[in-house]
């Protein structure tokens, strides 16, 4: 900033050096209103990490946990539904699951931790409708003749396979989402977190 | 209209100056900023008194953001949640705790209430001391007054809302105040609370009035206490007129910018008010229990009524005035002279611009006698206001007596003293 | 003017005299202050729990929060974490308010509130606390078997009494200590005042946090305060 005669620099380095200072303290202050709007401690408690018991879930069965108000759906996937998974590959709009829509230790093949089970946020990526199951394969599912199980959304039409990969020319962008989730042990998954402890 | 548009902004080139032409031809802004901060001439002998006007002002916007804020998150809601509480008590301290910063926001709230009368009877008893109420400030006066009904009212009904056993047997108390009227009055109790007692349903309205329908009504009433203000000009501690002694350029020889002298000032006694409003919020957030009473942690119980029942300090010297009646005169019973004694005690202050017959307006050059109605009307108020908050016994009740009739008496009889009043000449120019 | 000050200030110097006169007769002992106590106010949550929270809720207090004195998250979920499946949810019991008022005439309040609710000019809080639950004596007139000095005809019994034994109202309308319980009265008063601890820390969580920023808050201010009085003086250099 510079100084010409017709100002008086003294007054106006003051100026400038209270208007900083009021300044920090006018954003000092508007962080705690700021802060108002995140979830609060309610909020965070009813978004807390939930655990699901999946030892009474058959092979070929499906259970739906609630996280955070959304369906969390646990599937346990038999040997022809897995296989069925790698056939499906070249109708798939992101196939090798590359899109960020799923935790690093889910960006595989089966896009689970362990292949037999699969775990899925239940919400369609296109507008936020709940997909309905559709595990009866061929023309007897009502989807399409040669259909090998999967996900129907009832809103826009999209359809998933058994990974929660979705067709190619879907209105859905993007595959299902997988939550962050961890075995704490054999018969139990924690959703919503990563580490075990907490 | 010539001459108005030859004061419109010009650019001078730039890019916000050209957007400042744009806004300026279409929108008041450079007049708006002329007539109110910048070419608001102020006498430049203001003292300490004269900071409580807009830090009046500053209150009012704190006290409708943070009431914004706590609005996102309050309940008003007198069912008992699963836990037996009622659900705006819970509420409250769901903010106090769960809501992130919550409680700093709360905090703020419920001491910008009580250090907003702090301020504005300050600012009333500055109005006092130098006659501000005088012509031609009538209707600024009288703009004020009824700034403090609104306020009075306002604080009324927000105290309901954290729904306490003080919250609710004070509204109950107040509520049934009205019953005294005759004829009318039970009924328009029953109008007001909506039900046979303070409930849910009083809770709701008290609410909406709280929250939407006063703070209209204050912010409308401010801003014709500032127009009338700038229109007739400030008064200032020497209780005469800038206005009389002009320079050659039409600028009274005693009058100075408000923008940027008394912004500057009034910067310096926010600064101070915000270091004493921290004070309050983050060391002593109850106020020694005059600000948050303890009492009120206790969720409100309509079948059991606290021992003791004090008003909020703020109300508390026309509280005083209320319980000091206990004589039946005429025809009328006791309680009903209270509550008139009570509503007379704030309305009789529309009355003092012309009660005063003094000559001079301040009181640096009035008599002795005006000197000495004030002190006594001050101790009598500040007495009262100390009786308001405690229990009532007879030798307390006759002190409230004689208080009461020493209050009312600096009005009655102001005609009176100020006229027979030996004052001194006032000065031509302002002093120091 | 200076005399109107005078009489002001004499005016206002009446209120604590006045309010004084006005307070309550009942003495109460001083409860020490714990606040930034870890180790006493993990002792007062475990009694909390053990004792307080099976008819007492503490309803706006989470689990979780425990964590500001200085437990971990394990330790609340293996220790304290009885009344609740998640360790964010509320000190909430499981109770029914209309059974509870069936069995003791009152429903048993929340406690979360309690120590600032119970603040008078006779004391804090806290100190009422202190006194109120070391006041307890026998009396075969109350339902109950127990009655309380500073809580006359109360409808909670002495939950506590195995700890403290048996205290009877002397003659001189002091409480004599009959039967011995299985802790020293000394020891006693220190759980008390643990347990006292934790209700104060409950009634405002924050408060610790609170007086820590004010601190900073008003060094903050009065550097503004420093800059805006210069400011101001620069300015009014040029009015005369």
């Amino acid at each position: 900033m510079s100084c010409d005669d017709k100002v008086d620099c003294g007054r106006r380095r003051l100026l400038v050096a209270t208007a900083t200072v009021g300044g920090v303290a006018g954003v000092a202050a508007a962080i705690p209103f700021v802060s108002t709007f995140a979830p609060s401690e309610r909020a965070k408690s009813a978004g807390a990490p939930v655990e699901a018991d999946i030892s009474k879930l058959a092979p070929g069965q499906m259970m739906t946990v609630e996280w955070r108000g959304k369906p969390v759906w646990i599937i346990h996937r038999t040997k022809e539904m897995l296989d069925s998974l790698t056939k499906l590959d070249d109708k798939m709009a992101d196939p090798m699951s590359s899109r960020p829509m799923q935790p690093g230790y889910a960006k595989n093949e089966f896009r689970s931790i362990k292949p037999e089970y699969m775990v899925a946020i239940g919400i369609c990526t296109h507008l936020g409708c709940s997909p309905t199951e559709k595990f009866k394969t061929g023309a007897e599912s009502g989807v399409t003749d040669d259909w090998q199980g999967g996900f129907f959304c009832p809103c826009h039409g999209s359809i998933f396979d058994l990974a929660g990969r979705v067709y190619k020319s879907m209105p859905a962008p993007d595959n299902l989402e997988i939550p962050p989730h961890v075995y704490l042990s054999d018969a139990k998954i924690l959703i919503g977190e990563d580490k075990k402890g907490a | 209209m010539g001459a108005a548009n030859a004061d419109k902004y010009k650019s001078d080139g730039t890019a916000a100056g050209g957007l400042l032409e744009w806004v300026d031809a279409r929108f008041p802004l450079l007049s708006l900023w002329n007539d109110h901060l910048a070419k608001y001439y102020a006498p430049k002998n203001f003292n300490f008194w004269y900071y409580f006007g807009s830090l009046a002002m500053l209150v009012l916007g704190l006290q409708i953001i943070t009431g914004i804020f706590l609005t996102m998150h309050y309940k008003p809601d007198a069912s008992l949640n699963a836990s037996g509480i009622p659900a705006a008590f819970a509420s409250v301290e769901y903010i106090m705790r769960d809501v992130p910063w919550g409680w700093l926001i709360r905090y703020m709230h419920s001491t910008g209430a009580s250090l907003f009368f702090i301020i504005i009877y300050l600012h009333m008893f500055r109005g006092m001391l130098y006659g501000s109420y005088r012509k031609p400030r009538e209707l600024i006066w009288i703009f004020g007054v009824l700034i403090f009904l609104m306020l009075m009212a306002e604080a009324f009904l927000g105290y309901l809302l954290p729904w306490g056993q003080l919250s609710y047997w004070g509204a109950q108390v107040i509520v049934n105040m009205f019953t005294a009227i005759p004829v009318i009055g039970p009924d328009f109790a029953l109008l007001l609370r909506g039900d046979y007692v303070v409930s849910d349903a009083t809770l709701n309205r008290f609410f909406a009035l709280h929250v939407v329908a006063i703070p209209l009504a204050l912010i409308g009433l401010v801003a014709a206490h500032i127009m009338a203000l700038h229109e007739v000009g400030s008064n200032n501690p020497d209780g005469i007129e800038i206005k009389k002694k002009k320079g050659p350029d039409g600028i009274p020889l005693d009058g100075i910018p408000f923008h940027p002298y008394y912004s500057v000032k009034d910067l310096v006694g926010v600064v101070v008010f915000l270091m004493v409003f921290a004070i309050v919020i983050f060391f002593m957030p109850e106020g020694g229990g005059y600000f948050l009473e303890y009492n009120n942690f206790f969720p409100a119980d309509p079948l059991v009524t606290p021992s003791h029942i004090a008003p909020l300090w703020y109300f508390s010297p026309y509280y005083s005035i209320l319980r000091a009646n206990t004589v039946n005169f005429f025809w009328i019973d006791a309680k009903l002279w209270g509550v008139i004694f009570m509503g007379l005690g704030v309305m009789i202050f529309f009355f003092l611009p012309w009660l005063d017959r003094s000559p001079v307006k301040s009181i640096r050059y009035r008599g002795p006698l005006f000197k000495g109605a004030l002190v006594i009307f001050v101790a009598s108020f500040l007495i009262l206001g100390v009786l308001g908050t405690l229990p009532a016994t007879p030798g307390l009740t006759m002190i409230a007596q004689i208080c009461s009739i020493l209050y009312f008496a600096f009005f009655l009889l102001m005609p009176i003293y100020t006229s027979l009043d030996k004052c001194q000449p006032e000065p031509e120019r302002v002093t120091g | 003017m200076k005399k109107l000050f005078l009489v002001l200030l004499t005016a206002t110097l009446l209120v604590p005299w006045l309010a004084q006169a006005a307070a309550t007769d009942v003495r109460l002992d001083k409860a020490p202050d714990l606040s930034r106590n870890m180790a006493a106010l993990q002792n007062g949550a475990k009694v909390f729990v053990n004792y307080c929270l099976n008819c007492h809720s503490a309803s706006y207090y989470r689990y979780n929060r425990l964590t500001d004195i200085g437990l971990t998250e394990g330790q609340i979920k293996d220790n304290l974490l009885f009344t609740a499946d998640k360790i964010g949810e509320p000190m909430t019991i499981a109770m029914r308010r209309a059974e509870a008022k069936e069995w003791f005439g009152v429903a048993p309040p929340d406690l979360t509130l309690i120590a600032r609710a119970r603040t008078s000019k006779a004391g804090s809080g806290a100190d009422w606390l202190y006194t109120y639950l070391r006041s307890y004596h026998r009396d075969d007139s109350r339902p109950t078997g127990w009655n309380n000095l500073v809580f006359p005809n109360v409808g909670m019994p002495h939950v506590l009494w195995e700890l403290q034994g048996e205290q009877v109202l002397g003659p001189d309308h002091k409480l004599v200590l009959a039967k011995p319980g299985t802790m020293q009265p000394a020891e006693f008063d220190t759980m008390v005042a643990d347990l006292v601890g934790f209700l104060n820390y409950i009634g405002e969580p924050m408060a610790n946090f609170r007086k820590e920023l004010g601190v900073i808050v008003l060094i903050f201010l009065f550097v503004l305060f420093i800059f805006s009085y210069a400011l101001k003086r620069e300015y009014w250099k040029d009015i005369h």
